[in-house]
């Protein structure tokens, strides 16, 4: 193992009294994303288990490849499908027409390769910027850097739509990193999720390149609304018209943010996410009780002038980010509750909350982004009150 | 005695300052720091009711029965503000408009009190005057700094005059709507305190539990 040999000659350089000490972070993220991590635990209790941060953090990011593939696929497609229409510009027409593949949204190659071209500058935008500010504070402030922040970045990358301009990426990204985790105190200390903080910032920074009808298609002179936003002023029933059926929300052919079309690609990471135990099953069934329950309250209410009261819950679930953010974020450990009774809670406010905004507040269309915050924000007093209510209890027992 | 007049004066700018220090006033900080040119009126509007204000409550401090001075502060502040919210409808009247209730809110201003209670009833009239412009200079500096990130970045401009040519105007800047939305000087003041706190050390709270270590064996 020439590499092996590589890190063991280079390693004492960077512990202590070593001439690069200040850098070990930097040493210590590459070798750990390598190797197995060393470090093992030196004081009582010894719990032994397989599962570390490098493991759970790994298996997320291997979650998302169904989503990842989606996203390159479909996005490739909806750019294809109006190339058709208005034509193509810009250096990645230039890249693929040298390449000669060509611009025919039938032909599945062409599109994974048009959706790559989207894809990657943005996810490597997301790495570089919130890369440097990840390792100038693990530098500073003697943490490692590991392996979560390929989590958020990937999450990052997947949620935002394929025209954002690179510089608002890497802002949004920075501001995710410091402000959603960094100032908390790192990995396993932020109260709000990262990657949606810095979605959230850029959503009310610069809505006019995150929301609204010409920004899920990048392709110049297409306008079309997202599914929910259709919805929203029409009505459910007026998918149909536009070519947007269930089904096709549920394998993901809709317009929207990157990764967060398919329900299907969703539910096969969240089947391997459970599978591992990665994600807990309390939240996840909290979420679709609250939004399901929610949902079907609205129905019953009913309304006439607003026609998102009659969308049924099988709608909401495949409609925007509501499967993605249910999978990836809603079962996010650390900002999410930590008690198994809180856990149910934290997932029916979120599912409430979703509901809640997409149907009744007319100002934004999509509420996943915010209903995940507004529970993230939540999570710890649910897990007060859980815990006092089993002081009480257990105090009750033994008077 | 001129050179303790002097710490009074300078100290509530960095050292005591009452919003990154006491963390007070920060309503208002929020509220009208989205243009320059209207911070900046508040700031003299503050820092005239908060000099004034500890300098009368001052002056008839041995008179006060100690049971009603929060009501005798009280009315001394109100007819201050008062006074300056007449003032600014008769000759800023646009400014004026844009600042609405924050003028009147300048009564509930913890900063107004805070240096009534805390130093003017223990202190001589000259003093007080001197520390009320202090803390309210200490305030406005503040709230400038916050109203020039987010005027700057916000809309792309200073005291009403574009810097930074926006794409609506045919310019190459993309404002940033964040900052025009009240919750940005939330961020923005939270880091202004982290930079003050890093630049002086000895302004950081101590922590209210300890990280317990144990040595291995």
């Amino acid at each position: 193992m020439g590499l092996r040999n590589f890190f063991d000659r280079i390693e004492p350089n960077f512990e202590k009294g070593g001439k690069w000490e200040k850098y070990f972070p930097i040493y210590e993220m590459v070798e750990s994303f390598l190797y197995t991590p060393k470090t093992v635990t030196t004081v009582a209790p010894h719990a032994r288990s397989y599962i570390d941060m490098k493991r759970i953090m790994t298996y997320v990011v291997m979650a998302t490849i169904p989503c990842i593939l989606m996203a390159l696929y479909n996005t490739g497609y909806q750019t294809n499908l109006a190339i058709a229409e208005f034509g193509a510009s810009g250096w990645r027409a230039a890249i693929i027409e040298t390449l000669g593949i060509g611009f025919n949204a039938a032909n599945p190659l062409a599109n994974m390769l048009h959706g790559l071209l989207y894809f990657l500058p943005i996810y490597i935008v997301t790495l570089v910027a919130g890369g440097i500010f990840e390792v100038v504070f693990a530098t500073i402030r003697k943490h490692e850097v590991n392996e979560g922040f390929l989590v958020s970045s990937m999450l990052y990358a997947l949620i935002v739509p394929a025209t954002t301009p690179l510089w608002q990426v890497a802002l949004g990204i920075i501001f995710g990193v410091v402000i959603g985790k960094e100032v908390f105190g790192g990995t396993g200390k932020n109260f709000l999720n990262p990657a949606l903080t810095g979605r959230a910032f850029l959503y009310f920074a610069y809505p006019a390149q995150l929301s609204g009808d010409s920004v899920w298609v990048p392709v110049d002179g297409f306008t079309g609304a997202t599914a929910l936003a259709v919805s929203a002023s029409e009505g459910y029933e007026a998918l149909a018209a536009r070519g947007m059926d269930w089904w096709s929300s549920f394998y993901g052919f809709v317009p929207g943010s990157m990764g967060e079309t398919s329900t299907l690609a969703c539910i096969l990471g969240l089947i391997f996410l459970l599978a591992t135990r990665i994600a807990n099953y309390r939240m996840v069934v909290g979420c679709l009780a609250g939004m399901i329950g929610f949902s079907l309250l609205l129905n019953w209410i009913g309304s006439d002038t607003n026609p998102m009261f009659a969308m049924p819950w099988y709608w909401h679930l495949v409609l925007g980010g509501y499967a993605f953010g249910l999978v990836f974020m809603v079962t996010e450990p650390v900002s999410g509750a930590h008690t198994n009774m809180g856990r149910y809670i934290y997932g029916a406010l979120i599912g409430f909350m979703v509901v809640m905004i997409r149907v009744i507040n007319p100002a934004f269309p999509e509420g996943m982004m915010l209903a995940i915050l507004f529970g993230n924000v939540f999570a710890p007093l649910i897990d007060y009150f859980v815990v006092q209510a089993n002081i009480k209890r257990r105090a009750r027992r033994n008077v | 005695m001129a050179h303790k007049r002097r710490e009074m004066l300078i100290d509530p700018l960095v050292d005591n300052n009452p919003i990154t220090l006491q963390v007070l006033g920060i309503c208002s900080a929020l509220a009208v720091t989205s243009s320059l040119q209207v911070a900046f009126v508040m700031s003299i509007a503050v820092t005239f009711v908060t000099a004034f204000s500890s300098m009368f409550i001052s002056m008839i401090r041995n008179q006060i029965p100690g049971s009603i001075r929060i009501i005798v502060q009280m009315v001394v502040i109100a007819s201050l503000v008062i006074l300056v919210d007449q003032m600014l409808k008769a000759f800023a009247f646009e400014i004026s408009k844009t600042l609405s209730v924050f003028v009147g809110l300048i009564i509930t201003n913890c900063i107004v009190m805070g240096r009534a209670e805390a130093f003017a009833m223990k202190n001589p009239p000259i003093d007080s005057f001197i520390d009320g412009v202090g803390n309210g200079l200490g305030y406005g500096l503040i709230l400038m700094l916050v109203g020039v990130i987010r005027e700057l970045f916000g809309s792309g401009s200073l005291f009403g005059v574009t810097i930074l040519e926006t794409v609506n105007n045919g310019g190459w800047y993309v404002p940033n709507g964040l900052l025009l939305l009240p919750p940005s000087a939330f961020f923005i003041i939270g880091l202004i305190i982290w930079a003050f706190r890093a630049w002086k050390p000895e302004q950081v709270e101590e922590r209210e539990y300890k990280i317990q270590t144990v040595e291995a064996h």
